[in-house]
């Protein structure tokens, strides 16, 4: 080993502390970056192999019904290449020893076989034999949340008919891979569930027999979706076609592409977070590091080191610090993709993960390491390049300080000398004290982040259950009703209030600007279901126009006073031009809402309704929601409370998870910068601080005059964290946006109080272990070794 | 022998012509020298004396390819070191001059031999730097860093690295300044011993008058200029020497 090399190695011994600190830092945005990309790329993968292999439909479509001999005319249309006729139907699902209403989707499959499309992957069992009618196959959440095996019985009332059921395999969808029920906030696998059964039975039972009400079709190699789309939907509008939808608007796929977006913004911010961190203590390490070897690297020009060669003599050191903590990234964020990605696998319920780390991704996750390292100490190592040999012979000259801006008001009273000291020297280095407090805010951030999702969810149950839906149960009917049914449910024992509810299925439009969702008719004075503004207040659905989300006024170009139309795609398919009278604040979805009595004016259908809300004595909830779900017009029975219950439970574990990886990740930034500009004082100061020791200062007035500045630089930092968490989230927010869901930015105070004790704990840690070197100064020692 | 020198051109190492140099010290100019002319013949000791702020260190600087003057010419092996790139400058450095510092400047995380090694490693013609810790008397401290040796010890280290590469030149900047007499008689013993053993041309800046007599000459150096120059007819062992 050549001896330059022997000094490199020796010195990052000695420096091993700082070094590891910082690798640490690199090590946490390599690991980030590794975790997002490897775990996105492989879902990704096992995604579309998913796709492929169980042939994932590229459009679907649903109406009332058609005869099936409509599909020859759909199968002429250009640029399909296979279309596939289905029954779906909504159940409600009784399950033995499940007091919860249930509801589930009923998909026909052809009898006794794999569909063409959508083809389903069986985890145990089998398919449904062609002769039997009442076997299923179901759902692999539902079946794992009820502890269904096959041979297991349970009954589902499907139009109103009860049917009792077979489980006879077990199995998952390509087209239900995120099976949340429409309109949910969350999947709750314990009241949603996907059931494939065979055709014949199943149209027998939805009286669709010889006709069919869904179909699903992909197209030709070069077809354009939207072409398909319209022809499509002009066959299919007879029929009570609601309009067909792409991949896009498929609610299964297009909750995987806004998590993996997700993910993807998490690749980008926190490794970016991290990278720079590093490069910011990498520079003032070096740029400590070539000032105290002032002389050494004269002495190495002397002797006739060039200056590249010199300079490379420091990045190499810097590429050494930098490799440690790839290594350690690179198998932390192995570890850590595995584990995200089987969860996520989980999650979204994908048959197998193809996890896999890619050789790319890690050789992005190197380059982009490197790549910050080198430039974050290039100035420093350029120092070391152009300091001129006879320059660095003579020693650096004192440092230069001024009286501070405080001095300069003339309140230096005020402060002790070693105070004074701790102000000079913070005001000597602004730069290099921002960037410190910088560093610090950066990691209060990511703590904020952290704790965020908790935060927001809470509000988003609070506003949503808490404030808009107040109803205890939610029965929904198999078709628009007449209004007497109101008074059947009122008159149930234990039904406290009942509220009407009617549902119509729209294409709103502006221009060239169209969304298909609902408008929602509800009573004016309603205390069950009541819609909020955007400052959350209660407003009253307006009777001559209509109210609608937030977002869908971005989607579609409106404001409050602006005009819409409105395609109505159910009974006599009126359109009608409705004025926007403000706008609502919902976080899950978005739709229109009136008057319901106004609403049913506009579409010419007198006082049907689609649904019932229902306040209910809790002592009667089972006994009503039995009644409910026995009655031959419900289609579904929801339970409001227990939902979120569940949901708060599951929700518990994953947030405490992500919020101790973020307070590793974020303790691990504090750390690494409090411990590197701790000891680079020290060394900086380590002469000066024992000369006061010899001129009769204690140690805890040392300690002070150097840990101080310290404390100087978190107490700035945490504030500025507030705000760099506050953005970070608002980041976060404006990428998930989408018509599925939209997360407030709410932060609760006891978060920032959570991300400042970590970021103050790191920083006592740290100036723990200074302080310990500091008290062992060797004044002697010290004084001797020249500057 | 001196004599011989001046009439043959061909022993002139260094020629220097009318160095200035002129430092700026945030509002002070400062001449450290102001117009030097000076040649050095091969295989000679030289002595250059002055007090301290007399420019001994900026001219040792030049000649040693450091720091370039402000108006003036050094030339060495035909080369002008003035108009000479930053890459020729290197390369003199690596293979013409060593340099022997007042403080010694090894380097703290390398032994002895490791702190010779590194400039072995870069030279053409290297001795072993065994045998150039040999010459100084460290044969025995070889594996020694820096701060187990003392200061005499430590100083003769950087001779050895200084020699080890075989310059053409020695370029010592008070080698003794930072040790006792004894030491530094030691030490003095050790350069005397170079320049007779391999004939390498030495310049040791002092202020030290006492060290002027080893010398074959003397330059006496003040306020920038050079104010004589005397041949030393009564050469003096460094062991004779005392202060």
């Amino acid at each position: 080993m050549r001896a330059l090399h022997r000094k490199l190695w020796r010195e990052l011994w000695k420096m091993r502390g700082q070094a590891f600190a910082i690798a640490i830092v690199i090590a946490g945005g390599v690991a980030t970056l590794l975790m997002s990309l490897s775990s996105l790329e492989s879902l990704r993968i096992t995604r579309d192999t998913f796709y492929r292999d169980y042939r994932f439909a590229e459009v679907f479509a649903s109406l009332n019904r058609a005869p099936q001999g409509l599909l020859a005319s759909i199968e002429a249309i250009p640029g399909i290449q296979t279309v596939e006729t289905r029954v779906v139907a909504p159940a409600s699902l009784d399950l033995p020893d499940f007091p919860d209403p249930a509801t589930g989707l009923v998909i026909s499959i052809p009898d006794g076989r794999n569909p063409e499309l959508n083809r389903l992957f069986l985890r145990l069992g089998r398919l449904p034999d062609a002769g039997r009618s009442d076997e299923v196959v179901v759902s692999e959440p539902f079946a794992e949340a009820h502890g269904l095996l096959p041979g297991d019985r349970f009954s589902a009332v499907i139009q109103g008919r009860r049917q009792n059921l077979v489980v006879a395999g077990i199995g998952l969808s390509p087209e239900h891979i995120y099976q949340i029920k429409p309109g949910d906030l969350f999947p709750d696998p314990q009241r949603y569930g996907i059931l494939w059964m065979n055709r014949s039975h199943l149209a027998a039972a939805h009286d669709m027999e010889g006709a069919f009400n869904d179909l699903v079709l992909t197209l030709a190699r070069g077809a354009s979706a939207g072409d398909v789309i319209d022809a499509l939907d002009r066959i299919l509008d007879p029929y009570g076609g609601v309009g067909a939808v792409g991949r896009d608007d498929q609610l299964s796929h297009s909750y995987l592409e806004a998590e993996f977006e997700q993910l993807a913004t998490m690749a980008r911010v926190f490794p970016t977070i991290f990278l720079g961190v590093a490069a910011f203590l990498l520079n003032v390490v070096l740029a400590r590091l070539i000032a105290t070897e002032r002389e050494q690297i004269a002495v190495l020009k002397a002797f006739g080191y060039g200056d590249w060669e010199v300079g490379l003599h420091y990045m190499q050191m810097v590429l050494l610090m930098s490799t440690l903590g790839l290594v350690i990234g690179t198998l932390g964020g192995y570890w850590l993709g595995e584990a995200l990605g089987t969860l996520y696998a989980d999650f979204f319920r994908f048959p197998y993960l193809a996890y896999q780390l890619p050789f790319q991704v890690v050789a992005i996750g190197a380059l982009v390491t490197l790549a910050a390292a080198v430039l974050g100490t290039l100035s420093a190592v350029r120092r070391a390049v152009r300091l001129p040999p006879a320059e660095a012979m003579r020693p650096e000259p004192p440092a230069t300080y001024r009286p501070t801006v405080v001095e300069r008001l003339g309140l230096q009273r005020f402060f002790a000398q070693p105070t004074r000291m701790i102000l000079r020297h913070l005001e000597r280095r602004p730069f290099k004290a921002l960037l410190s407090i910088t560093g610090i805010s950066f990691a209060c951030g990511i703590l904020i982040v952290g704790n965020f999702q908790q935060d927001a969810v809470n509000h988003m149950i609070e506003v949503q259950f808490g404030l808009a839906n107040r109803y205890d149960v939610a029965v929904t009917f198999i078709e628009p009703t007449s209004r007497r049914v109101l008074h059947e449910i009122e008159a149930m024992e234990g039904v406290l209030k009942v509220e009407p509810q009617r549902l119509v299925p729209v294409v709103l439009r502006n221009g060239h600007r169209h969304f298909r969702t609902s408008v929602q008719g509800i009573v004016a004075e309603g205390d069950l279901r009541r819609v909020l503004d955007t400052d959350l207040q209660v407003m009253a659905p307006p009777e001559d126009g209509v109210v609608i989300t937030d977002f869908l006024a971005e989607i579609l170009a409106v404001g409050p006073g602006q005009t819409i139309t409105v395609d109505i795609l159910e009974g006599k398919r009126r359109t009608l031009t409705l004025v926007v009278d403000g706008l609502v604040n919902e976080y899950v979805g978005v739709s229109g809402y009136m008057e319901i009595d106004a609403l049913n004016r506009w579409i010419g259908e007198g006082s049907a309704v689609s649904g019932a809300l229902l306040s209910v004595d809790p002592a009667a909830r089972d006994e009503v929601t039995s009644r409910l779900m026995n009655s031959p017009r419900v289609a579904g029975v929801t339970h409001r409370l227990a939902a979120i219950e569940t949901f708060r439970e599951t929700m518990a574990q994953t947030v405490l998870i992500f919020a101790f990886i973020a307070t590793l990740l974020a303790g691990s930034i504090a750390f690494g910068i409090v411990y590197n500009s701790a000891r680079i004082a020290l060394s900086e100061r380590g002469r000066e601080l024992a000369s006061l020791r010899v001129l009769g200062l204690t140690r805890e007035e040392i300690s002070y005059i150097l840990l101080g500045e310290l404390a100087v630089l978190t107490a700035a930092g945490i504030p500025l964290g507030f705000l760099v968490g506050r953005a970070l989230c608002w980041y976060l927010t404006v990428g998930m946006r989408s018509d599925l869901y939209r997360v407030p930015l709410i932060l609760e105070p006891s978060t920032y109080a959570v991300a400042a004790t970590v970021v103050t704990v790191s920083a006592i840690l740290s100036g723990f272990i200074v302080r310990h070197r500091l008290h062992r100064l060797d004044l002697v020692a010290v004084l001797k070794t020249r500057e | 022998m001196k004599q011989q020198a001046e009439q043959q051109p061909d022993k002139v190492v260094f020629h220097a012509e009318g160095l200035t140099k002129i430092y700026r010290m945030g509002e002070i100019e400062v001449r450290a020298l102001a117009g030097v002319d000076l040649e050095l013949y091969r295989g000679e000791f030289v002595v250059l004396l002055g007090p301290s702020g007399s420019g001994k260190s900026t001219l040792l600087n030049i000649l040693g390819g450091l720091d370039a003057p402000t108006a003036g010419k050094v030339i060495c092996g035909g080369n002008d070191l003035v108009l000479a790139t930053d890459r020729e400058l290197t390369q003199f450095r690596r293979h013409m001059v060593g340099f022997v510092f007042q403080f010694y400047n090894l380097i703290p995380s390398l032994t002895a031999r490791e702190n010779v090694q590194i400039v072995t490693e870069i030279a053409q013609n290297p001795m072993p730097a065994e045998r150039a810790l040999e010459l100084v008397g460290l044969g025995d401290r070889m594996d020694h860093f820096p701060a187990q040796l003392s200061g005499g010890q430590q100083q003769r280290v950087a001779i050895a690295r200084a020699i080890a590469k075989q310059p053409a030149v020695l370029l010592c900047d008070e080698p003794t300044g930072a040790l006792d007499s004894t030491t530094g008689i030691v030490v003095l013993e050790v350069l005397e011993r170079i320049n007779r053993e391999l004939g390498t041309t030495t310049v040791v800046i002092t202020h030290n008058a006492d060290i002027a007599r080893m010398a074959d000459r003397v330059i006496h150096l003040s306020n920038g200029i050079i104010g004589a120059i005397d041949m030393n007819q009564d050469k003096r062992a460094a062991k004779e020497l005392s202060w």
